[in-house]
Formats: C-alpha cells, structure tokens, sequence
C-alpha cells in the first residue's frame, strides 16, 4: 500500500529512530482503517481523479450543528446530483467532540465530515483526526479568506486541516440608555471601563457593568489574544505553554480586582439567571463576539433597541487590537472514504458566493470570506435592534485588528477544564486570580508531560 | 416430560437473561478491566502499564477528596431519605390516613419523573437571582442563602436525591409491611398495644430485611452519584468540579482528558470502595441480628 509510506515516516518521527519495531507494528494497526482504495493521499490529485469521483453516486455524512445548513447542502447536491450528504446534529460543543472523538476512537461511526470549531483544530490534528486538504487544491482559496482565519486553520508543517466558516472577533454590546442614565461615556481603554464599573455599581448595586462568567474560558481567551498573550505554540511533539505569561497574568491581575472589589459580576453564561440577567438589565455590557449582536437580539428581546456595539476596551488605545471568540470551520476525518468528494464539498460549502451569502442571511455568521466582509449589502445592514446601528460594518473593521500569531494547543478540553477549576474558581470565589493563573499552569504543564509532550516554556 | 429435558428447558429461559448480562455487563466490564492496565499517550501510543493507574489512583488526592465527599453525602443523605420513606409507608400502613392512594401515588412520583429533568427543575427553584426562593427573600426583604453556593451545595444535592428517591424506598418498606401476617396485629391488640406500640414492636422490626436492601441500594446510589452534580455543574462552575464526584472524576478523565486507561482504573477502584462499603454495612448490622 504505497498511500501509507508517508504515514509510516511520520510514525517513525514521533517515536524514534529507536523505536522503529514499534513503528512498524503501529503502521500494521493503522493500515487496517485506511485500506480502501481511495485513501488520503498527500501528492495533489490531478482534476480527472476528481471529475471523476464528484461524478460517482457517493453518500457524505456530515456531522453539524449549525441551524438550517440543508439550504446550504442543497445547493451542493444540485450542483453534483450524484454526491449525497446525510446532515447529522450530533450535539452542539463539547457533546459534538466527544461523541467524535469516541466514535474516531471506536474506528467506526465517525463521519465524512465534521462541525470543527477554530480552537479545537489543534486537538483533532494531534491525534491524526483531519485529512489534509492540499492535495485537494486547498491552497488555491488562501486569498479568498480574512488571513487571520487561514493561519488558524493551518498545521505546524503547511498543512491545511479545515476551510473557514464564520468567525467571531471580538467587540463590546452596550446598553445606551443605562449608560446615558448614569452618565457613563462608552469606556475605550480597560482603565477607562473599570472606572465605569465602579461608579456604575456605585451609582445602582443592582446593576454590574459586565458579567465575565467564571465558566467561559473561551470567552477568557478571546481576551487573553487581545491583550497578546502568547499561552501556546506547537512544535512537533513539543508544546509551549506559557498561560501564566505576562500579557496572560495582565488580564488576570485586572478581571480579578474587579471581580474583588464586586463591581462586576462573575455569573455562568447561557443560563436561565443569565438571559434574564440581561432581560431585566442586571448587566450593562456583553464583552462578546460578531454572532454575538443576533444571539442577544434572540435572548434578551424586551431591551430591543436599547443596546450599541462598540469595539473592545484597549490597553493601548493608539494601537487597537481585538481577539476572537468561536466561530467554526469544515473539516474532512480521517477515515473517509471519499476524501475528494468530502474535500470539494468542504470547499464548495465554504466558498461559494452563494451558499457564503446564505451563511449570513439565513444563520447570521460572521463571515470568514474577504469577498463578503467588504460586500457592501453585508457591511451596510442596519439592525433595529442596535437602534439602526450598522453593527456588521462595526464588526468588519474590528475584524481587521485581530491578532493573527494566536495558536491553540492540542488539548484544548484540557486547558479549558484546567482554567475553569484555578483561574475561573478564583474569579467566582473573589480570589488571587494572576495567582491562580500559575497553578493553570502547573497543572496543564503535568497533563502534558504526563501525555508524552516535551514541554517548553513559552 | 423426562427431568433432563425440565433442566434443558431451564436453560433455555435463562439464555435471554444470560446473552444480555454477558454482553452488556460481564463483557464491557472486563474489557474496562483490560484497559485499566495500559497506558494510552497523545504522542507515542498505548503501552502496558501494569499497575501504574492503581498506583496513581491511590494516591491521586482529587480522587479521594471525591470518594470523601460522597461518604459524607451517603451518611448525612441517606438516613434522612429512609427515615422519611419509613414515616410516609407506615402512616399510609397504618390506615389512618384519609387519602392513602393519592398521598402514596404523591410520595412516589417523583421517582417517575427522569432524574435529568428533577436536577434541571430544582436547578431554576434554587437560582440565585430569579429562582422562587430568591424572589420571595427579596419580595421580604432578606437575603435568600446561595443554594448554589459552596457551603450549601452537598445539601442541595441531598435534597434533589431525597426528593427522588423517599418515594421509591417508601414502596419497598410499604410492600415489606404488606407481608407482615395480620395474626401478629391481632395478638397486640388483645394486649392492649395500641399504634404506636405496634409500629415500634412489630412494624420496624419486620422491616428489617427490607430497610437493610434500601441501605444497600443507596450505597450503591450515593457512590455512584453522577447525573445530579454533573447538571448543576453548569449553574455553579466553580462550585462543582470535574472531581466532585468520583464517577465525575471518571467521566471527565475518559471524555475531557482522554485518559480513558485511567479512567477504567478509577472505576474499577470505585467499585472496590463500593463492594467494601456494602459489605461492612451488612457486617455491622447482621452482629446487630446476633446480639
């Protein structure tokens, strides 16, 4: 089986030179899952292997979460009839990844395709779980992406494990009316919005000035990119890891003084207390992404047109700089057997000016394509529920301060379930949260060791 | 019919029973079993690890913080719940009451309702800011405790368990007082015993067998907590942790860490904790039988 040398060496990499008997059994193991005829292959696949395969009957399976994404799947299938994708909600987050990740560990069951959020790329390609879609003509869309989004979707050695689907950078939704009632000036450095918070609770305790829920660590993160840290980088098998670094302990130090002082609140997200919150107005801000303007205008209808969406507080007002929080991508698994099919629909799906545009009208995505972030029918929407603001054309340029040398680690579940017991305990419990910061770190530091990584600081 | 083929028979009633305990039970058992002895890495693959995940369980401080926590659940929770199942089968026994069926159906409902929607149900009643509790304190003008706070947490959790389980344990004991034979009743009247005196001398003493089958079910319940905190982990984050339970703890480490060899030998280790615990519960009170 000459598709599976590559397989082989890369194998050998990871476990030595030394360690080649093992190698070899452990290629033994592996051919069983990828002996079928059409498997991934990494030299390019030349246009007639994929006349071809678009024109023979194929059934895809597509596991997704996204709403209504059949609009979007019918216009693939009239394009190619005979291509069939079966569209399965498998779950939203963390339910989705577990049941594909026991299912990519069971060797049956998983899909053609999959729903793979930014952050969890790293985490699936770790464990060989995405097929590289270069030989599938995946470098000829490069420019057709927002840059920062192709980086975050790009291997350590060039490859590319996904295409783009939304994004969601990351800005601040207020409520006007609550900050013309107390007099409040939209805040547009962090020193400026924690003087806000405090004379906010001053003026009404009932009121907090935002809410940083201590369960969001992808929330955190998006802020922890804002402010430049630099918690992870992957070589190889070697995993830098620095979520105690200094840009990472700043907004440690500045949540938790918040936090401390009680001018803030530190509730749960997406809960029931937590929608009515922002019903009821116990929270002034939502420090939140670009699909988050049409998530609240959803949530929280009795504030219609009450709300304003500004960019993201600054620690260097001369220089802004945003994060980002979510947004997804489609990824083709390992162990399909129709890679060519399941990479052309990828693409198509995620490219097409069509079914992008649909992506925006019909799910509300922030998109990940240039051609439709500059489109003025997108950027030029008005929403009633920001009082008429052009909230798109806000987010838009936001979009272009994203930092784009943001990487995430391989196990990221792990991070997350780390942060949430040390830096987010200590959010919620009005602790040392800078200090909580280091115990993430020691704790993720042994996690990975103890999984086999060489760790390096940073 | 020979006696042979009456045995042949027997089997052969057995064999759906049996197929679904092999396969459902004694094979993913072992195979847990199996697993609990390698070690399964991110980078370099699974390798044999002999005892390495015992030894690490034993001493892995979150683990026994877990176990710890549902001991002092199973000793706190667990007498509560059967002393208010005792109560509700022996007023309903004693025939005084005057809607019997509808408090009996009343006490055991809860049981039918799925413990996933009981947690997401008491999970809104505790709510911090808009949960019924909180609305009232407001309302009165005090300030309702943090239900869902750390110090009150375990007994939120009872009370969830309570709720659920009172009625089940209350038909259990109620079944076991149906059996007691009426000449018993009899006798104590003729001396001159009234309700009270027969439910102490005759009643509790027969519910023995019955109260000791309640207390094995709720070790097992109690160590094996999972679905309850699991839920309300999601309202109170930094409250209930991945190890606040050791099933948690297991879950976590399967489907979070992807330590699934680990998690295999923390189960096994709990079952262990469980099949000692039960087996000092039936100790101590067949000595009680003795005395």
């Amino acid at each position: 089986m000459p598709t599976s040398y590559p397989h082989l060496s890369r194998r050998r990499l990871l476990a030595g030179t030394a360690a080649a008997v093992v190698a070899a059994t452990g290629l033994a193991g592996c051919s069983g899952s990828s002996s079928t005829s059409d498997a991934p292959k990494t030299q390019a696949v030349s246009q007639a292997d994929i006349d071809k395969a678009m024109a023979t009957p194929t059934t895809l399976t597509f596991w997704t979460w996204v709403p209504d994404i059949q609009k979007e799947v019918d216009l693939f299938t009239k394009k190619y009839p005979a291509i069939k994708v079966d569209v399965v909600n498998a779950g939203q987050g963390a339910d989705h990844y577990t049941k594909l990740r026991t299912a990519l560990k069971a060797g049956a069951g998983a899909p053609d395709l999959a729903q793979v959020e930014f952050q969890y790329i790293p985490t699936f390609s770790i464990t060989k779980s995405l097929v590289d879609l270069r030989p599938y003509g995946a470098d000829a869309n490069r420019s057709k992406f927002v840059d920062w989004t192709w980086s975050q979707v790009t291997g350590p050695n060039g490859e590319i494990f996904a295409y783009p689907q939304d994004t969601g950078p990351l800005g601040m939704l207020y409520r006007a009316d609550i900050f013309e009632k107390h007099k409040i000036d939209v805040p547009k450095t962090w020193d400026e919005f924690a003087a806000a918070a405090r004379k906010l609770h001053a003026a009404d305790p009932k009121v907090f000035l935002t809410d940083m829920a201590a369960n969001e660590a992808a929330g955190w993160h998006g802020l922890m990119w804002q402010a430049g840290a630099k918690p992870y980088s992957v070589n190889g098998t070697t995993v830098g890891l620095a979520v105690n670094d200094a840009a990472s302990q700043k907004v440690a130090g500045y949540w938790g003084g918040l936090a401390k002082e009680g001018v803030i609140a530190t509730d749960p997200d997406f809960t029931d207390n937590w929608f009515q919150g922002f019903n009821s107005g116990k929270y002034a801000t939502w420090l939140t992404a670009a699909w988050g303007p049409v998530f609240l205008s959803g949530a929280a209808k009795s504030t219609a047109g009450k709300w304003k969406a500004a960019p993201l507080p600054q620690w260097d007002a001369s220089k802004p700089v945003a994060g980002n929080w979510g947004g997804s991508t489609t990824a083709v698994i390992t162990g399909t057997k129709n890679p060519i099919a399941a990479a052309k629909f990828a693409e198509f799906l995620n490219t097409d000016p069509e079914t992008t545009k649909m992506f925006n009208t019909t799910q509300n995505f922030f998109p990940a394509t240039k051609a439709l972030v500059d489109d003025p029918s997108f950027s030029g929407q008005k929403s009633e529920f920001f009082g008429g603001q052009e909230v798109n054309k806000l987010f838009s340029e936001i979009n272009t301060t994203v930092d784009k040398g943001w990487q995430w680690p391989p196990f990221l579940d792990q991070s997350v379930k780390d942060w949430t017991e040390t830096a987010g305990k200590a959010l919620a419990d009005q602790g040392d949260v800078a200090a909580a910061t280091d115990e993430w770190q020691s704790r993720l530091t042994a996690y990975a060791k103890n999984q086999g990584f060489t760790v390096s600081a940073g | 019919m020979t006696t042979r083929a009456a045995r042949n028979s027997g089997y052969v009633f057995v064999t759906p029973f049996l197929a679904c305990f092999l396969l459902l039970f004694l094979l993913p058992l072992g195979y847990a079993g199996y697993l609990s002895f390698f070690k399964d890495q991110l980078v370099g693959g699974t390798v044999f690890a002999g005892l390495d995940n015992y030894v690490r369980a034993v001493s892995d401080p979150q683990l026994l913080d877990g176990v710890l926590r549902v001991a002092l659940f199973f000793a706190v929770q667990v007498p509560v719940m059967l002393l208010v199942a005792l109560v509700a089968a022996l007023a309903i026994d004693s025939g005084l009451l005057r809607f019997a069926r509808v408090f009996r159906l009343g006490v055991f409902l809860p049981y039918a309702v799925p413990s996933v929607v009981a947690t997401l149900m008491w999970g809104y009643l505790y709510g911090p800011d808009f949960g019924p509790l909180a609305q009232l304190g407001d309302r009165l003008g005090f300030e309702a405790p943090n239900l869902l706070g750390n110090g009150l947490m375990l007994s939120a959790l009872s009370n969830i368990v309570t709720w659920e389980f009172a009625g089940y344990n209350m038909i259990i004991l109620y079944a076991a007082l149906r059996t007691i034979p009426t000449d018993l009743f009899e006798a104590a009247a003729v001396d001159g015993a009234g309700p009270w005196r027969v439910a102490w001398s005759i009643k509790i003493p027969a519910l023995r067998p019955a109260l000791l089958l309640c207390l094995i079910f709720s070790v097992i319940g109690s160590f094996q907590l999972f679905a309850e905190p699991d839920l309300l982990q999601r309202l109170a984050p930094s409250v209930i942790d991945s190890a606040y339970t050791p099933n948690l703890y297991a879950y976590s480490l399967a489907f979070i860490s992807q330590e699934t060899n680990y998690a295999a030998a923390v189960s096994f280790l709990l079952g262990l904790v469980i099949v000692v615990v039960s087996y000092v519960v039936l100790y101590v009170s067949s000595r009680g039988t003795r005395r």
